[in-house]
């Protein structure tokens, strides 16, 4: 009886998964049908501004912190090989390879992602959908395939952007120690930065910001009624896109080790 | 406290509704609604809460999908319209939601101008600027115009809702509990400015509520609806003067004798 249960449990929670699955995938069908001119063009800059807005004051804090506390924490380690002198590069690979897409990608899962998924749900929930589609507006084309657009092609930009500002963190560290020069600094961080570096990060923030932009507006689009369903689209666009976009980092990173 | 006059009523019917059926799961809603609305008349479907007239008026205006029967809409049967019929159809319809469902981020003016902008492009700016001074000033509501909806009360929103739909100039007007959660003169308001929206634009309208102030206020017509069917149609008198207990407790609550 017992293991009854938890295998009906454990089926319902699979089903579950997978039907979720197939709803998003075929959700993410539609945004590439709808995806034909003409392009809500005033929506899809504005949704732009919103996605950099919200995120640019996190993204600034976090991405400085993390260059100080990075250079910080591995110059011991190069200390001890006399080796200080390679810390720029060694700063300027771990956040252009990996640091700078993956903590932008985390942040704006949980601002920008929990902010899309409760603004749709909240449309949603109080049919201000609907009240478009009666209206003869398409929402899925002004609403979900304008941001969706936004973060997909904002998320490169706050990458490089922090990876900018985690450099000027790391100079600091490194000019308190080594009173290096700023042009210095910067051309030895970037002679070790190659082509493929930059060209994978930037495809892997577009496939971040995807991911980000379709999990939120999937989840707000599709709020079940009533104000809780507000919540849980937000919590769930959150989860759901994190999640993702370290499944999405694993699959990537596999992938350019194949080039290297 | 009837409705005074009747503005002529036409026999041209304009929504035509036969054996409509719709079910979540179970819960069969609609089990076989036949339903007309002629030209120009105010049409006040009544019925509990949960008994689908939301659900009816959604069907209509093809946001749900009908399981069964056939709703014709101006002469269009709207299961066989494609993407950009049905556009073209809604163009003539004017839904005004139950929670007003006004644009949380726009002020009262983009909430407006938001249909015209994007269905008449073609429009000047002081064309927009005084199509939304006209309907604002119909629903008499021409300070709010650069108000947030969260700043309105509920009667307000009811009223701007409206206005939104009216500024495309609808055929058909479509009334989603106008005067639920409203006070008993706000109620009065609402149903007047119906009843001049019936003359001023001709609309026919089909009004859901379960307010019968309401009903017979702005009602040329009243259909009940129950367990999932028109159980009376007719003149509120017609509709009322009957011996069967479901309708009388309808009544008898509304009114407590
Ligand atoms: N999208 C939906 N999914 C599942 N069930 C629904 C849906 N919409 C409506 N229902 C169900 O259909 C029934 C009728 O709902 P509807 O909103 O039409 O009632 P109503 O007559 O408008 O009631 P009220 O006067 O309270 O607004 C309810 O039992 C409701 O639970
Ligand atoms: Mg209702």
């Amino acid at each position: 009886m017992k293991s009854k249960t938890r295998t009906y449990v454990i089926s319902r929670t699979l089903d579950n998964f997978f039907g979720g699955v197939f709803e998003l995938l075929q959700f993410i069908g539609k945004f590439f049908r709808e995806l034909t001119p003409p392009f809500e063009w005033k929506e899809i800059i504005r949704q732009c501004y919103y996605v950099g807005y919200r995120s640019l004051p996190l993204i600034s804090v976090t991405s400085f912190v993390v260059g100080i506390v990075f250079t910080k924490q591995s110059r011991p380690s190069l200390a001890e090989f006399g080796a200080t002198s390679w810390l720029p590069s060694l700063v300027a690979i771990a956040i252009f390879r990996a640091l700078a897409p993956l903590v932008t990608a985390l942040i704006a899962a949980g601002k920008v992602g929990s902010n899309i998924g409760a603004e749709l749900g909240s449309m949603r929930v109080t049919e201000q959908i609907d009240a478009m589609e009666v209206s003869a507006t398409n929402p899925f084309k002004f609403l979900v395939v304008s941001r969706v657009l936004a973060t997909t092609l904002m998320l490169p930009v706050l990458m490089f952007y922090m990876g900018f500002i985690s450099m000027l963190g790391a100079y600091l560290n490194i000019l308190a120690n080594e009173h290096t020069s700023f042009t210095t600094f910067f051309i030895k961080a970037l002679e070790k930065i190659t082509f493929l570096d930059m060209f994978s990060s930037l495809i892997k923030t577009f496939i971040f910001g995807f991911s980000i932009g379709i999990i939120g507006t999937y989840q707000g689009y599709n709020a079940s009624q009533g104000t809780l369903g507000v919540g849980r689209a937000a919590n769930a666009a959150v989860v759901a896109s994190m999640f993702t976009v370290f499944i999405e980092e694993i699959i990537i990173v596999q992938i350019t080790n194949w080039f290297r | 406290m009837h409705k005074k006059h009747t503005t002529a009523v036409s026999e041209e019917i304009i929504i035509s509704i036969r054996g409509l059926e719709k079910s979540f799961g179970n819960n069969h809603v609609l089990r076989g609604v036949d339903l007309d609305l002629y030209r120009g008349e105010n049409l006040v479907v009544l019925g509990r809460s949960g008994t689908g007239k939301s659900v009816l008026i959604k069907i209509i205006v093809g946001l749900l999908k009908p399981d069964a029967g056939t709703v014709m809409v101006l002469g269009e049967n709207i299961a066989h319209l494609d993407d950009k019929a049905l556009l073209q159809l809604r163009l003539k319809i004017g839904f005004s939601f139950q929670s007003s469902a006004l644009y949380d981020s726009m002020t009262v003016r983009e909430n407006l101008e938001f249909p015209l902008l994007r269905n008449s492009r073609q429009l000047s700016k002081e064309e927009i600027n005084s199509a939304v001074k006209e309907v604002l000033e119909d629903v008499g509501l021409q300070q709010t115009i650069d108000q947030y909806p969260a700043e309105l009360s509920g009667g307000q929103r009811k009223r701007i809702g409206i206005a939104r739909t009216l500024i495309m100039r609808p055929k058909i007007m479509l009334y989603d509990e106008p005067t639920a959660g409203l006070d008993p003169v706000t109620s009065v308001e609402i149903n007047s400015l119906i009843n001049e929206v019936q003359e001023r634009y001709n609309t026919s309208s089909i009004i859901i509520t379960h307010d019968l102030t309401c009903a017979s206020a702005t009602g040329d017509r009243v259909a009940l609806l129950l367990d999932g069917r028109f159980a009376r149609v007719g003149s509120f008198d017609e509709v009322f003067n009957t011996n069967d207990e479901r309708i009388n407790s309808f009544y008898d609550y509304n009114f407590i004798k």
